[in-house]
């Protein structure tokens, strides 16, 4: 067993890969980040992210996947979930070890697993899209904080940027600690500095009828609710509790 | 002040208008060309009520004074109710501002009757034209197409709005007449083919012209209150079937009538609501529009209504047990869709996967298939499976006794030894 450590870039992953098979390693396990452990006898690699042989894994895959498998191979990385970079190097020495297309061999374990993360990867994009709740600031600025499960912040730009083409708007990740930043042209990534004041906490920068609205929409919201026909188990399941304290209807 | 009186109005429009179920706020391909404000594609649900149906829309009444004294209705002009009226303007306010904010997809605009028709379809069409062209909105408008207007204020009310909706109410003329006595069903039928016309005419024109501007590209929807009359579920099926194929409809709702007033023609105050039958009518809806199961499949003179223990595909799988079992390897697509315990995801799934090997029971446990219930109707690559000759019953009390189902009326708790 050799583990192999690397930066925790897409890049290095795909470095890690042609390291495999460079070096015809059979059983690995991936390590993003640094090495900690101390265990004695261990096999370690440190993998040092190298465009060169990057970019000739990715031109391998190229080959063997359609546009749509290598943005969705990109987007299951991107996400950052714990643990499942060593399911995508499986996946990725699948496509390599066989002769045709594979995405939809679901019978396949990787296939499966692969196609298992993007779709909670795509639910929490879809639960962005509808959970972000923007607050307008003084300076015309609408605001979102927002600490969704996976890292999904670069996958719901264009979204935002289509639909709010006329207004200015923040989405930050207060869990990552980076947002984005749309000035009515591009939309650039940010950090925000917080040593002064709590990110999600900017009522007092509101503008004038923010207040009014976020209270129309509380009502709004208590008003189309039909007690007859109550399920709470229904409303959690939709909307979990980790989601409330961003929706202005649930705090 | 003039804060808290919105508020109310707010209130009591959007309590007003909630017992329409339809939320839906896809099917539109409005883009934001202009860049202005919005776009309405695929719709999302922004929340959700705590009686678990979706938030996409800001759903209210213009207002809920109406001549009309429909049974089933809250705001009908005999019930003492409080009664209020938005201004367009303000319509228009609440629904930009919700919008920016990432509240809602749009807007979902119905109204009382006052006046007459073609006075209160005006109203509708100024408050989506206002938004269109004063704000540049794209985001999505659901009207009501108030039965009785004109030619003029729908053909208008077309090119502003994504969706369209008539509801039917009741599901037969018989029913209709009883609840409902000033309504004629004809005349809500009429507006429904006007604009079905309509918006064939102008996709035809926007095949030939890309110019030519988008009408209700969302097309054309309808609800029927279930349990309010004594329908049985072929006739609520039959009558959505009827408006699937005639008038090109793209949803039909089935709302569970609620019970908000006393009166001697309709269900007591306090009974439940019937919301698994309306489950079950939903689920029997998508039977018809994507599985390709025709209405007397579902339903029919021997089994007039849906059964409520079981979803009706089951239902259906357990009345044609000599169609099974299949082979998951060889079906055909359509064939693997009648299974009950796969739906389509699944099915597309197995179709694509089986060209790489045969599938066995734990791949397609894995694919997402509900084996509890797929496995009585199923063969696959393995030699497990079941070899008994059941009966339906038995399958269905296998099935009933293993599953935990919400619906359950009298969920048997049974004692664990450990």
């Amino acid at each position: 067993m050799t583990t192999l450590v690397y930066d925790g870039t897409f890049e290095g992953l795909l470095t890690c890969v042609f390291e495999i098979y460079e070096r015809k390693l059979l059983h690995v396990k991936i390590q993003k980040g640094e090495w900690l452990s101390k265990a004695l006898f261990e096999e370690v690699i440190q993998v040092i992210t190298d465009e060169k042989r990057a970019g000739r894994v990715l031109q391998g895959l190229q080959e063997k996947l359609s546009a749509g498998g290598m943005q969705r191979l990109y987007a299951a990385h991107l996400a950052g979930m714990d643990d499942e970079d060593i399911m995508l190097i499986g996946y990725i020495r699948y496509v390599f070890d066989s002769k045709k297309n594979v995405e939809e061999d679901y019978g396949n374990k990787y296939v499966l697993r692969l196609a298992e993360i993007i779709r909670m990867v795509r639910r929490e994009k879809h639960r962005m899209e509808a959970f972000i709740r923007f607050q307008k600031l003084q300076d015309g600025i609408f605001y979102a904080a927002i600490e969704p499960d996976f890292n999904v912040l670069p996958l719901v730009g264009k979204h935002f940027k289509n639909r709010y083409a006329d207004q200015k708007w923040i989405i930050y990740d207060m869990r990552r600690n980076y947002g984005l930043y749309y000035d009515l042209h591009h939309i650039e990534y940010i950090t925000l500095d917080f040593a002064t004041s709590r990110p999600d906490n900017v009522i007092s920068s509101y503008t004038e009828d923010e207040g009014l609205y976020q209270n129309l929409w509380k009502n709004y919201f208590k008003s189309v609710n039909i007690p007859a026909r109550k399920n709470t188990k229904l409303h959690m399941r939709h909307v979990p509790k980790r989601y409330w304290k961003f929706l202005t209807e649930k705090i | 002040m003039i804060e808290e009186r919105i508020i109310e109005k707010l209130n009591i429009l959007a309590d007003a208008a909630k017992y329409d179920v339809s939320c839906s706020s896809s099917g539109s391909k409005r883009k934001n060309e202009n860049k202005g404000l919005g776009n309405a594609s695929n719709g999302i649900c922004h929340t959700y009520t705590e009686d678990g149906r979706c938030v996409s829309l800001l759903k209210i009444l213009l207002t809920n004074h109406c001549i009309f004294d429909c049974a089933y209705c809250v705001s009908r002009s005999s019930n003492d109710i409080k009664r209020a009226a938005f201004t367009v303007q303000e319509v228009v306010d609440i629904t930009i501002n919700f919008y920016r904010r990432n509240y809602i997809e749009g807007l979902f605009l119905s109204s009382g009757i006052f006046k007459d028709a073609d006075f209160t379809m005006e109203r509708l069409v100024r408050v989506a034209k206002k938004l269109r062209t004063e704000h540049k909105f794209n985001g999505y408008i659901h009207l009501k197409s108030i039965p009785g207007a004109s030619d003029e204020l729908m053909r208008e009310a077309g090119l502003y709005a994504d969706r369209l909706s008539v509801n039917l109410e009741i599901p037969t003329e018989a029913g209709l007449k009883l609840l409902a006595p000033e309504k004629n069903r004809k005349d809500m039928i009429q507006p429904m083919g006007f604009l079905k016309n309509e918006i064939i005419l102008r996709k035809e024109e926007k095949a030939l012209f890309k110019k030519a501007p988008i009408f209700a590209p969302a097309g054309q929807s309808t609800q029927m209150i279930v349990g309010a009359t004594p329908e049985t579920d072929v006739q609520v099926l039959q009558t959505a079937n009827h408006f699937y194929k005639n008038f090109n409809l793209k949803r039909v709702y089935y709302s569970g009538y609620v019970p908000v007033l006393s009166d001697k023609r309709l269900p007591a105050l306090h009974t439940s609501v019937p919301m698994v039958r309306e489950n079950r009518l939903y689920q029997a809806d998508w039977l018809m529009r994507f599985y390709g199961f025709k209405v007397n499949e579902i339903v029919n003179d021997t089994n007039p209504h849906l059964d409520l223990d079981i979803d009706p595909k089951l239902s259906w799988g357990l009345r044609n047990l000599e169609v099974f079992p299949i082979d998951i390897n060889k079906a055909d697509l359509q064939l693997i869709l009648r299974v009950p315990g796969i739906g389509l995801q699944s099915a597309h799934k197995i179709v694509s996967a089986r060209q790489f090997g045969k599938l066995n029971w734990d791949q397609l446990k894995k694919i997402g298939v509900a084996l509890n219930r797929a496995k009585y109707f199923i063969t696959c690559n393995s030699s497990r499976f079941e070899r008994r000759d059941l009966t339906a019953t038995n399958i269905k009390q296998f099935i009933l006794s293993q599953s935990h189902s919400k619906f359950l009326k009298n969920a048997t708790t049974q004692l664990n030894l450990f």
